[in-house]
C-alpha cells in the first residue's frame, strides 16, 4: 500500500520530453479518429439516385381473379385472390435473388438456391430465412393501385375494392 | 581469355556505368552486386543455391502466380481504354471488346483466363508451402503475408465478375454482397457502404471498378514485395535440408548468404 502511494504522488509528473511524447501522440491519435469518421461519412453517399419505393402498378380491374403478376423492375408481385389484392416481395429473403411465380405448380420459387414459398409468402422449403414479406398495398385518389415497397405489413392485409 | 565484344565494350561505357554500377568482371562478389544493387532484384537474394531454384523445390507455382499477375495488369490497363464503368455503357463497351475491338476478344479472355488461373495457382502455392512445412518459423510471418494475398486475389477476382455488367454479374454480387449483410450487428452497415446504395447500382459498379483497377492492385503490389523480400531476410526459398535442424544434423552451418559476401554487403 505505501508503495502505490509513493507510485501515486509521482504519477502526475513528467519531463518536458515526455509531455511533448504524449501531446504528438495524443494529436495524432484524435487526427485518426477523425479520419476513420471523415472516411465512413464520405463512403456512405447522402442522396441515393434509386428508383422511388412506391410503385404504381395500374388498375385494379387490369388484375384477373387468382392471378399472380410479377413485375420484374420493381421486384413485387401483385396478386388478386377472392379475399382481396396484395403485394409481395419478389426478392428472396435468403440472399436476394428475384424469385418467379410458377403456374404450374402453384409455388413462387427461387431460381438461386431453391426456396420456395406459397402464394401469400410462406417458406415451404429452401434455405430463405424468413417468408416473403407482405407490402403496404392501397388504392390512390385516382383508383390504381399502389404499393410501398419500404413498409412491410402484416400478412393477411387484404385491400378490397 | 573471353574475346571482349561489342556487349563488354557497351558495359564499360559511362552510360551504362552511371546506371548499373556493379561493373564487369564476373566474380562471385559482381554478381551478388549485380542483384543487390539493381531495385527490382535487390528483393531477392543474392546469391541462390542451384538446388532451391529446381523446379522440384517449388514447382515455380510462387513464380507462375506472380507472372499471371503481371498479365492482369498488362492486360487490364489495355482493357480499362475500352471500358466505361457506367451503367448504360458498362455491357455495350464488354461486347464491343468481344466483337469490334481489334483483339479485344484475345484480350479479354487472356484476362479472364489469366485470373482463373491465378486464384488457382494462388491455392496451388498454399498448398506446396503447407505441406511442405515451409510456414513454419522463421516464415510464420511470410505464411500470414501470403493469407493477406490470398484474401486480396478473391477480392480482385469478387470486384472483377462485377465489371462485364451482365445477368450473371449482377446477380452474383447481389448474392454476394447480401452474405456480407449477414454479419452480426453491422451486416448492413458494411452492405450499404460495399454498394456504395441498397441495390447494385451505379455506385455499385464505380466502386467494384476503383477497389478493381486501383485499390486492390496497388495493396497486391505492396504485399507481393514484402512477400518476396521476406523471403530473402528468412533464408531464402524453402527446401528439405536446408533446415538448420537438418544440416546440424549433418554437422554442416545454415546458409548464410551475409557470411558468402565480403563485410558492408548484405
Amino acid at each position: 500500500m505505501p508503495e502505490e502511494k509513493q507510485k501515486d504522488a509521482t504519477a502526475g509528473e513528467f519531463d518536458r520530453r515526455e509531455f511533448f511524447v504524449k501531446l504528438g501522440l495524443g494529436s495524432l491519435g484524435i487526427a485518426a479518429a477523425g479520419t476513420a469518421v471523415f472516411a465512413y461519412q464520405f463512403m456512405s453517399p447522402n442522396v441515393l439516385y434509386e428508383p422511388s419505393p412506391i410503385v404504381n402498378a395500374g388498375r385494379p380491374e387490369g388484375y384477373a381473379l387468382d392471378s399472380v403478376t410479377l413485375d420484374v423492375n420493381s421486384g413485387i408481385y401483385l396478386i388478386r385472390s377472392k379475399e382481396g389484392f396484395f403485394a409481395l416481395s419478389a426478392v428472396c429473403t435468403h440472399l436476394g435473388c428475384l424469385t418467379t411465380w410458377k403456374p404450374e405448380l402453384g409455388i413462387i420459387a427461387c431460381p438461386c438456391h431453391g426456396s420456395k414459398f406459397r402464394r401469400e409468402g410462406e417458406k415451404i422449403e429452401g434455405p430463405a430465412p424468413k417468408p416473403l414479406p407482405w407490402l403496404r398495398t392501397w388504392i390512390s385518389d385516382e383508383g390504381d393501385l399502389m404499393v410501398d415497397r419500404s413498409t412491410v405489413i402484416r400478412p393477411m392485409e387484404f385491400v378490397r375494392v | 581469355m573471353a574475346k571482349t565484344t561489342y556487349f563488354d565494350a557497351l558495359r564499360a561505357s559511362r552510360l551504362w556505368r552511371s546506371i548499373f554500377r556493379s561493373g564487369t568482371g564476373s566474380s562471385t562478389l559482381h554478381n551478388a552486386l549485380a542483384i543487390q544493387q539493381n531495385v527490382f532484384l535487390h528483393l531477392f537474394s543474392t546469391k541462390v543455391r542451384r538446388r532451391m531454384v529446381s523446379f522440384s523445390a517449388t514447382w515455380y507455382l510462387g513464380t507462375l502466380t506472380f507472372g499471371t499477375f503481371l498479365i492482369l495488369v498488362i492486360t487490364g490497363i489495355l482493357l480499362m481504354l475500352y471500358y466505361h464503368p457506367s451503367v448504360p455503357q458498362a455491357y455495350a463497351d464488354t461486347k464491343d471488346l468481344q466483337f469490334v475491338v481489334s483483339s479485344g476478344l484475345f484480350l479479354r479472355n487472356l484476362h479472364r483466363w489469366s485470373a482463373h488461373a491465378m486464384v488457382f495457382l494462388v491455392f496451388a502455392h498454399m498448398f506446396k508451402v503447407f505441406y511442405r512445412g515451409a510456414y513454419r518459423p522463421p516464415r510464420e510471418f511470410n505464411w500470414v503475408i501470403g493469407i493477406v494475398l490470398l484474401i486480396v486475389t478473391l477480392l480482385l477476382s469478387y470486384t472483377g465478375y462485377l465489371l462485364p455488367w451482365d445477368q450473371l454479374a449482377f446477380w452474383a454480387i447481389t448474392v454476394g454482397s447480401n452474405i456480407a449483410s449477414a454479419v452480426p450487428l453491422f451486416g448492413n452497415k458494411v452492405h450499404f457502404l460495399m454498394l456504395g446504395g441498397n441495390l447494385v447500382n451505379a455506385n455499385a459498379l464505380l466502386r467494384f471498378y476503383v477497389l478493381h483497377c486501383m485499390i486492390l492492385p496497388l495493396a497486391a503490389i505492396f504485399f507481393i514485395a514484402i512477400h518476396f523480400w521476406r523471403i530473402r531476410k528468412d533464408g531464402g526459398l524453402y527446401a528439405y535440408h536446408s533446415e538448420p535442424s537438418t544440416l546440424a544434423a549433418k554437422g554442416s552451418s545454415p546458409p548464410d548468404v551475409a557470411e558468402a559476401l565480403p563485410k558492408g554487403v548484405s
